[in-house]
């Protein structure tokens, strides 16, 4: 009560003034050198696009209004193919992501296959391109049975998962080894199993460490599951490139590149508000 | 019989040898400092009574149980004792009240509501009160290690290993955590602490425990060892910790 008293008595001295004023004034003008800065740049780079001698084709062949509005729906009915394709590797790519780091991270001679095989597995998936593992499980799976249907977004679906996957693993990988040994140490002194210590102690610390790096795959995967057109799938991209084919146009391809970015601009503010969130409730943070 | 009782423990670590057969017993209310310097195997004993470390020789008896035993389920043996470590290693992402809680709900399957009101009530005795809610690096360092005390003690362990546990605490704040052992010595706690602080030691133990190379050199009460040391060592290790 006293110290609550003390505080609202306090009144901030001419020093402290003097210096809030000069801050004030300092951040004024970096504002206005980077607003200007920005405008000038933007200008010139304007400009030296629209005074090229093609822009007149390229605005027809890139930009066109008309074709725009002819491909959007169809653009976006895609992408609604590509937002499932998304949910479903994503549950798939954070159980198996999991999985595969914590089999990474057993220790012993005991868990030596074990740790071998997820090895093997990380190494092979973030080695192979994307394509190449879409092609692979695309049409060899299939193949193996030219009986059965597979529809090829849960193809596509697989694909991108056992990739992601991979990655995913390594960064959940980093974020466990950088928990402090001693948080491993106090949580089996209480007596909790080694899965229990993962689960309940390692884990939940590492994601908080790691949750720029999985913010930034899955935004990579936001856009790599547009990937699966090459499979046949109609996802934004295949709709794109059909309708482009019957326009001689390639706005529809504009279309969908925005509708992509618009489609992961949530995600990474989501991820920075939860991080901030993080930040302000675990640690008293300066202003460095 | 004692809580714990130590026989001949080796441990090496490569070509180091750290403890060179240590013979040790704890009785039950008893409180056993071990007092040395640096790199004499303080915290390296603590860390084999809790199976952190294993031993490459000898036996150790929790309760008349052989805890060495190869096939002994080391989760149960440790959710018997209850260690506070330098650093107080409390878990940052879980609030005051669920660090307390977690082996209680975890390894002992107790309801979380009983956890829940058996920690309140101890935060509150112990002046944490407030701070049920909050998590830990909001805390002080002093405030931190008492949450790390209740948590070690929610269960009622056996034995507690307090392993230098003022030693990472600015000076201000070694008395509100010694005196929150002072309770629970009162409360008749069996516990086997390491510590640099020797008027501490001397206050609250009932045995001390000189280390030295890795063996205990000289055993006996605080009046014996820092009042009429026997052996050299002892001597030499006392004059420079008290003159510094």
């Amino acid at each position: 009560m006293t110290e609550r008293a003390a505080v609202e008595a306090w009144e901030p001295s001419s020093l402290e003034l003097e210096r809030r004023l000069a801050r004030k004034r300092a951040s004024r003008r970096s504002v206005l050198i980077a607003l200007f800065s920005t405008v000038a740049f933007a200008a010139l780079a304007w400009w030296a696009i629209v005074s090229s001698p093609g822009w007149e084709g390229v605005q027809q062949q890139f930009f066109s209004p008309e074709v725009a509005r002819k491909a959007f729906p169809k653009v976006l009915e895609g992408l609604w193919l590509n937002i499932r394709v998304l949910f479903f590797a994503t549950i798939v790519v954070a159980v198996l992501g999991t999985l595969l780091a914590v089999m990474r991270s057993l220790r012993g001679p005991v868990w030596f296959p074990v740790r071998a095989l997820a090895t093997g597995y990380t190494d092979l998936f973030r080695g192979l391109p994307v394509l190449i593992v879409l092609y692979l499980v695309g049409f060899g799976i299939p193949a193996l049975n030219p009986e059965s249907r597979i529809s090829v977004a849960v193809l596509g679906t697989v694909g991108i998962s056992l990739c992601y996957s991979a990655y995913v693993a390594e960064v959940l990988r980093a974020g466990m080894e950088a928990v402090h040994p001693s948080q491993r140490i106090a949580a089996r002194s209480l007596g909790l199993s080694h899965a229990q210590t993962l689960r309940l102690v390692v884990i939940p610390q590492a994601l908080r460490k790691v949750v720029p790096a999985l913010m930034n795959d899955f935004v990579s995967m936001q856009k790599d599951v547009g990937l699966i057109s090459v499979l046949g799938a109609v996802d934004a991209v295949r709709a794109a490139q059909i309708v482009t084919a019957q326009t001689y146009n390639f706005t529809p391809y504009v279309v969908a590149g925005l509708l992509f970015v618009a489609l992961s601009f949530p995600m990474i503010r989501l991820t920075d508000a939860v991080q901030a969130r993080m930040a302000r409730r675990e640690q008293i943070g300066g202003t460095v | 019989m004692s809580v714990l009782e130590l026989d001949n423990v080796h441990k090496l670590f490569g070509d180091n040898h750290v403890l060179r057969g240590v013979d040790l017993t704890v009785d039950e209310h008893e409180v056993v400092v071990v007092i040395g310097a640096s790199g004499s195997g303080k915290s390296t004993l603590m860390r084999t009574i809790n199976l952190i470390e294993r031993v490459d020789d000898g036996r150790i008896l929790l309760s008349g149980d052989d805890i060495t035993e190869p096939t002994v389920d080391v989760d149960k043996v440790r959710a018997r004792i209850g260690v506070v470590f330098q650093h107080f290693n409390l878990f940052p992402h879980m609030r005051v009240i669920d660090n307390v809680t977690l082996a209680a709900r975890k390894v002992h399957g107790t309801d979380a509501d009983v956890a829940r009101d058996r920690a309140i009530g101890l935060l509150d005795k112990f002046g944490l009160g407030e701070k049920v809610d909050d998590y830990p690096d909001r805390l002080s360092g002093g405030q931190q290690q008492r949450v790390a005390i209740v948590r070690a003690i929610l269960t009622d362990p056996e034995l507690l290993l307090l392993d230098e546990i003022t030693s990472a605490l600015d000076p201000m704040l070694v008395g509100e955590v010694l005196d929150l052992v002072r309770d629970l010595k009162a409360q008749g706690s069996t516990m086997l602490m390491a510590t640099h602080e020797m008027s501490f030691a001397a206050s609250v133990a009932d045995r001390i425990v000189f280390m030295h190379a890795g063996r205990p050199l000289e055993v006996g009460t605080p009046d014996q060892i820092f009042g009429d040391p026997q052996q050299p060592e002892t001597r030499e290790f006392l004059a420079r910790i008290t003159h510094r």
